[in-house]
């Protein structure tokens, strides 16, 4: 007789009163219920925002109706702010704030922890860690002194302080990624390259940076998120609108004496929102995988 | 020519723990050269020297004539296969053949005919469009050596290639570095842990234990001559049966070594001048599996009888292996598969006593 012939004898169905099954679907149903209500909680606010910007001022004021649904729908607001100097002025002031910090932060970054994870050279080990415990100091209370500094330099009300700023908040966590990432690589690649005759920067920019590419996008995605929507720091620096980034200058300039124009608002914060928004949704398993994934190397 | 030449080469760790105590080797050009030792022995380390990835601490090493303690990896004209391949993974089988050209500035159509030759020598040719992740272990190992063979260097250095790999792909890929060896002719250095490995590649084998060569020789010198007991040990598989003895006399005015009082075995009368200032000693009796072997009655001169309790019984197919106790001491023998033999009972057995090696027991060395 085989061994592995089954004869059909217990048919019965299998009870599900304790099984992995039923406890299965009550976590199935659990997961639901809470993601339910965290994505109610978070998009409950950017739906309103939308609603709202599409609303004209009237149907605004009027508080008829229900505030969820737009009866009379506008692009108004939106054409508003586009022709709007000022509104293309913060536009374009973010976008060369953000460029030149995501640039200037992933330089500095980069290099720093190529030279922390591979060269090691006697304080690299605490210089390392002291470069994230940076982070213990809030920004709120740092701007105090920086204003001193920047007053110093003689750049205050000038966009040009937040290219110098935002890289204080971005870099140190930059480098924290890049030097986990960077650490991550095998050290017989680096000894490979070296005995095929790379110098140290060949070695960064042929082998490292394209190796450790996700953690790169990963980081390059937490410096712009950072310097685009910074508000402390600009509100603290930035007077004139000439000189203002979005954030300030949406709140500065739309909101006129004690009349807010909630339309125009929340439109200027749609327009806003919306080159973070495209990055994330094209670079989001990038920055997830770089976040998570940098020990572990096929 | 592309000779290797290490001259006193010392190593210390900081904290002073000693890798390398003081080596000398000599590497003729063309020569195939395997380092072979259990870990930590210093091997890796001297190749690791020789790469110039290692600082060396003392002493001088050569190559080509040309000392090269201080000069780095790059300009030694040396090519590395790694362990665990160390391909690049961002970049295709032809780039990272190419690497070390374009590094170098070489010619396109000269790095073209160069990779292309060496993708024909390992038989790669269809994956060369392919990333490292697309190989498999072997294929991933041929990539590393066409990536050392394109530069056409000096001196080849190879760190454990086969440890990673299956022990089927290991033995095929054995014959593909020795073909290429035969091929490209390139003066080798071989690490290795693997004693069959360092036995069917090398032209000599060095034997390392401790930081310090305990033998150098071609394989088959190694073999029937082992200097010390430790490479008696480790070379041949399975290992040497090493049994505790006393030199005593023997029948016809010879000599004899004792194992107990039953088992008494008579020395080749060749080797009484020999053995002679050992009498009344103890030492150590070394005697391989292969040497131990099923009883014929019309043995050759040299081949004593002694029969042993059987233990255990391992049929390998083309042979059997009997293993023994001699008192608390292992012993196997390798006997024909027709031999019938039981756990439990006794087996006669021939002893070679022609293969015999006698040891100090406190040095270790072979007299």
């Amino acid at each position: 007789m085989s061994a592995t012939t089954f004869d059909g004898a217990d048919t019965r169905p299998i009870s599900h009163r304790h099984s992995l099954h039923r406890q299965r679907v009550w976590a199935l149903w659990g997961s639901y219920t809470a993601l339910g209500v965290f994505v109610v909680l978070f998009l409950v606010p950017p739906f309103y925002m939308l609603m709202t910007s599409l609303k004209s001022s009237a149907e605004i004021s009027a508080q008829k109706g229900n505030p969820w649904i737009v009866h009379h729908p506008t692009l108004a607001n939106f054409w508003y702010l586009i022709t709007y100097p000022n509104f293309q002025t913060y536009y374009l002031n973010t976008v060369i704030v953000t460029v030149l910090t995501v640039v200037l932060s992933m330089t500095i970054a980069i290099l720093a922890a190529f030279s922390l994870a591979r060269m090691g050279f006697w304080g690299s080990q605490t210089l390392a860690t002291g470069v994230f415990l940076t982070y213990l100091i809030p920004a709120s209370l740092l701007f105090l002194p920086l204003f001193r500094v920047v007053g110093f330099i003689g750049l205050i009300n000038s966009y040009w302080c937040l290219v110098l700023l935002y890289p204080t908040l971005a870099v140190p966590f930059c480098t924290w990624i890049m030097i986990g990432y960077f650490s991550s690589i095998p050290k017989e690649l680096d000894e490979a390259a070296l005995i095929d005759g790379a110098g140290y920067l060949q070695m960064l920019f042929r082998i490292f940076i394209p190796v450790a590419m996700p953690g790169i996008i990963a980081a390059t995605i937490f410096a712009f998120t950072i310097s685009w929507g910074a508000f402390l720091y600009p509100l603290a620096y930035l007077y004139t609108s000439n000189q203002m980034v979005l954030t300030v200058g949406i709140v500065s300039d739309l909101i006129r004496g004690d009349v807010f124009e909630w339309g125009k608002i929340m439109a200027a914060n749609v327009l806003a929102s919306l080159p973070p928004i495209l990055i994330y949704a094209f670079l989001m398993d990038y920055y997830v995988a770089g976040l998570t994934a940098g020990a572990t190397k096929g | 020519m592309a000779e290797v030449s290490c001259r006193q080469v010392v190593k210390i760790y900081d904290g002073g723990v000693q890798a390398v105590k003081g080596i000398d080797l000599e590497i003729a050009d063309r020569e195939f050269v395997v380092l072979v030792g259990p870990s930590g022995c210093g091997k890796s380390t001297t190749l690791r020297m020789i790469a110039g990835l290692e600082e060396i601490s003392a002493g001088e090493i050569w190559i080509g004539g040309d000392i090269v303690n201080d000069v780095p990896p790059r300009d030694r004209d040396i090519a590395m296969v790694f362990q665990n391949y160390a391909l690049y993974p961002h970049m295709s089988v032809f780039d990272n053949m190419a690497f070390g050209l374009k590094l170098r500035k070489f010619p396109k159509d000269e790095i073209k005919r160069r990779v292309d030759e060496a993708a024909r020598i390992l038989d790669i040719v269809p994956l060369l469009d392919r990333k490292p992740r697309a190989l498999s272990g072997g294929q991933r190992q041929r990539v590393a050596m066409g990536r050392a063979i394109v530069r056409n260097p000096k001196v080849f250095l190879f760190d454990e290639p086969l440890s990673n790999l299956d022990a089927k792909l290991r033995v095929q890929m054995r014959t593909e570095i020795k073909k290429v060896h035969q091929t490209v002719r390139t003066t080798t250095v071989y690490v290795t842990h693997d004693q069959v490995e360092a036995m069917t590649l090398a032209d000599r084998v060095v034997v390392m234990n401790g930081g310090v060569i305990e033998q150098v020789g071609s394989p088959q010198d190694l073999y029937h001559s082992p200097a010390t007991r430790f490479v008696a040990g480790f070379i041949g598989s399975p290992a040497m049966n090493f049994l505790p003895v006393r030199v005593v006399d023997g029948t016809d005015g010879g000599l004899a070594v004792q194992v107990t009082e039953q088992i008494v075995l008579p020395v080749p009368a060749s080797r009484t001048d020999r053995y002679g200032k050992y009498k009344g000693h103890p030492m150590v009796l070394g005697l391989r599996p292969e040497h131990l072997f099923e009883y014929h009655e019309n043995g050759r001169v040299g081949w004593e009888r002694v029969d042993l309790l059987v233990d255990v019984v391992e049929p390998m197919g083309m042979e059997t292996m009997v293993h023994f106790f001699i008192g608390h001491e292992p012993v196997c023998a390798r006997v024909d598969p027709a031999t019938h033999a039981e756990p439990g009972e006794m087996l006669p057995l021939s002893a070679d006593m022609n293969q015999m090696h006698l040891m100090e027991p406190d040095t270790g060395r072979v007299v």
